[in-house]
């Protein structure tokens, strides 16, 4: 590829813009593509739940507890006789909400404090890392647990009780990228420039310290998930009847020997979410690097 | 010295940019004092060429210059005013007078941005144009430091070394400066392509009315280019001058050493090896009085106790040595080599037998003779 330098272009007019060329290069990237298909999928079902025709998530039948998947089930029911399709359905709403939403809060929280804390040094990095090392020496799920039974029990509490604990890392992984990237050359041509320091941040360190973010990010959706569903199981992230999948994971553990089923969907549904959104990551993070090609 | 002359356009007084490392709860706290002292003019419209080993402050001093960083001590006056205090809005809109090119074309060029957005970049800051005319300039800017305007949509990954300090270049001039200062702007690139960059910095500098300030350690390149030299060691500018003065008659015993360091391209007429003992002593810990004193021929007691100031010596030309007047005195020693050792002596006066007698009796016996020198060289 890199041969093509230093040879007169002859179509380097019809060079893509880069939002184009990034997108061409995450379809070209099997794994990634099929990360992307994955994500998409699981956000559509959740979005589309109230028009699918399916059952009421939340109607017990005392005529059809823990049945196996037949023709009238596909996915089989739970302990009180819903569907479990439905309840998968509903709950991908409630486990992408807290998925993503949580990770946004942390990302959107703790990426600027990082590069704050990195950029400038000095007390005020004194006072982040500090802070940050406070939160660190917590365990992530009993900040969280803290956290979502200060603020009352509700999925969005939970949401941003899970954002919260997962944002140190991030303060963390974006200083140290900051301090990595600040002493390049071309932040010092940016002084140079005269290029107000906002500016700088947001176009010359921020973009360069974002891929490790990335990858970090779409790993912490996984564990955000995971966490509303201890969260729920403990009664303070989705409020019963309401559905999730990780407050369905929690009471199938107890059939596990006579309803395999209920403990397997949402369990599969997880894995797949998560592995979709690994793959878009690791894809990403390839496709907005113009130095891979 | 104290008023400001017309054609200075960039003046240092008594610069100095001290470093501190360490100063946590156990460790002793440090000070590097990478630049000490420094005065130093920059006339309107020449080329300054600031020369020194690695490690000697060069490129600190010239950060220092176009304020990249902040110096400890001193002033630094741009068309008179200090702008080594002045308060941050102030020196960023002064920026785009005072340009800087990077020594590292592969570091100094954000990989994130297209080669347009990065030469456009001191268009938007500094300009009130408008994205077509902005455009427009980016164009014009590639192809006068020889690159194609269409290369604009590529990123910095795609170009060679050369190619990249050409786009440095073509960024420094964006905002139409002044000054450009130049930290080793050849020395990563290969040597074939040196000459290229060096030769458009010329052009451009007499296109654009620049004053060029040049970092550089390649002594030719300097000789080439500049048309005042400035010499530097562990922080202090210890000779200043025309170029053809210094390189002439160098009258510091720095500098003497670094110009008999240059390799003359002829066979027989080799140059003499810097006969300088020692390394360069750390900026930690430097020498006290001058700091040459402790690698230098001609040190005596008052070299270590008293530091030496820049004085001017002949003409335009200044020293900062106890003993530049010996120096100038004594110039047949600069051609000299230096003093041989015994048993250098003693070969080379076999040597000059063995031709005199080689002379005499005809070339017929110099087969015996010249065995019995080969001896002796072994002994």
């Amino acid at each position: 590829m890199s041969a093509a330098v230093d040879i007169p272009a002859a179509g380097s007019e019809e060079q893509p813009r880069s939002g184009n060329r990034a997108w061409n290069k995450l379809k070209a990237n099997k794994s990634a593509f099929v990360g992307f298909l994955l994500v998409v999928f699981f956000i559509s079902i959740a979005i589309l739940a109230p028009l699918l025709p399916i059952a009421n998530p939340t109607a017990t039948s005392w005529g059809a507890i823990r049945n196996a998947p037949s023709a009238a089930h596909w996915l089989g029911t739970d302990e009180l006789g819903r569907d479990i399709l439905s309840r998968m359905i509903w709950g991908a709403q409630a486990s992408l909400l807290a998925g993503v939403v949580s990770v946004l809060i942390a990302v959107s929280v703790g990426v600027p404090f990082g590069l704050i804390s990195g950029y400038f040094g000095g007390w005020i990095d004194q006072i982040i890392s500090r802070a940050t090392d406070a939160l660190l020496a917590t365990p992530f799920l009993i900040l969280a647990i803290a956290l979502a039974a200060f603020l009352g029990p509700s999925l969005t509490n939970a949401m941003i009780a899970i954002g919260l604990s997962a944002m140190p890392i991030f303060i963390r992984l974006t200083r140290g990228e900051v301090l990595a990237v600040k002493t390049e050359d071309y932040v010092e041509g940016a002084h140079a420039i005269g290029l107000p320091t906002p500016i700088i941040l947001m176009r010359y360190i921020l973009p360069n310290v974002f891929a490790p973010i990335l990858v970090q990010a779409t790993l912490t959706i996984a564990t955000a998930i995971i966490a509303e569903a201890s969260l729920s199981f403990l009664g303070l992230g989705q409020q019963p009847p309401a559905p999730s999948w990780g407050s369905m994971l929690n009471v199938a553990k107890n059939f596990m020997t006579q309803a395999p089923w209920m403990a397997m969907w949402p369990g599969i549904a997880i894995f797949l979410v998560v592995l979709g959104f690994n793959l878009l990551g690791d894809g990403l993070r390839d496709a907005l690097d113009p130095r891979e090609t | 010295m104290k008023h400001f002359a017309q054609d200075t356009i960039l003046e240092a007084r008594g610069v100095g940019r001290t470093f501190t490392r360490g100063g946590g709860l156990f460790q002793q706290r440090t000070f590097v004092r990478a630049v000490d002292g420094v005065d130093l003019t920059v006339r309107r419209g020449e080329t300054l060429a600031i020369v020194g080993e690695s490690g000697c402050g060069k490129s600190t001093l010239a950060r220092t210059l176009v304020r990249l960083l902040e110096p400890t001590k001193g002033q630094v006056l741009y068309e008179g005013n200090d702008i080594a205090h002045l308060p941050a809005r102030d020196m960023r809109r002064l920026r785009k007078d005072l340009q800087f090119v990077f020594q590292d074309p592969f570091s100094s060029l954000n990989p994130r941005m297209t080669v347009g957005a990065i030469v456009e970049e001191p268009l938007t800051v500094h300009t009130q144009d408008n994205k077509t005319i902005r455009r427009q300039k980016v164009a014009g800017l590639l192809q006068r430091v020889g690159l194609r305007s269409s290369m604009a949509d590529r990123y910095p990954h795609e170009f060679s070394g050369g190619q990249r300090q050409r786009i440095g270049i073509a960024r420094a001039l964006a905002s139409d400066p002044s000054v450009i200062v130049a930290d080793e702007p050849v020395s990563a690139l290969d040597v074939s392509v040196q000459a290229q960059v060096i030769n458009l910095l010329e052009d451009l500098k007499s296109e654009f009315n620049l004053t060029l300030i040049l970092i550089a350690h390649d002594l030719a390149v300097i000789r080439h280019m500049s048309d005042r030299v400035a010499v530097m060691y562990l922080g202090e500018v210890v000779e200043i001058g025309d170029t053809e003065t210094v390189y002439g008659a160098p009258r510091h015993p720095y500098t003497q050493a670094l110009m008999r360091a240059i390799p003359v391209p002829a066979p027989g007429m080799r140059a003499m090896h810097a006969d300088l003992p020692g390394d360069i002593p750390s900026p930690l810990n430097p020498p006290s009085g001058c700091r040459f004193h402790t690698r230098c021929g001609l040190a005596d007691e008052q070299c270590g106790i008293d530091r030496p100031r820049l004085q001017t010596a002949d003409g335009t030309r200044q020293v900062a040595c106890h003993h530049w007047q010996k120096i100038a005195e004594d110039r047949t020693r600069q051609k000299q080599e230096p003093p041989r050792s015994v048993a250098t002596a003693k070969r080379f006066s076999l040597y000059r037998e063995w031709s005199r007698k080689k002379k005499s009796n005809g070339p017929s016996s110099s087969p015996a003779v010249t065995t019995t020198q080969r001896k002796d060289k072994n002994a």
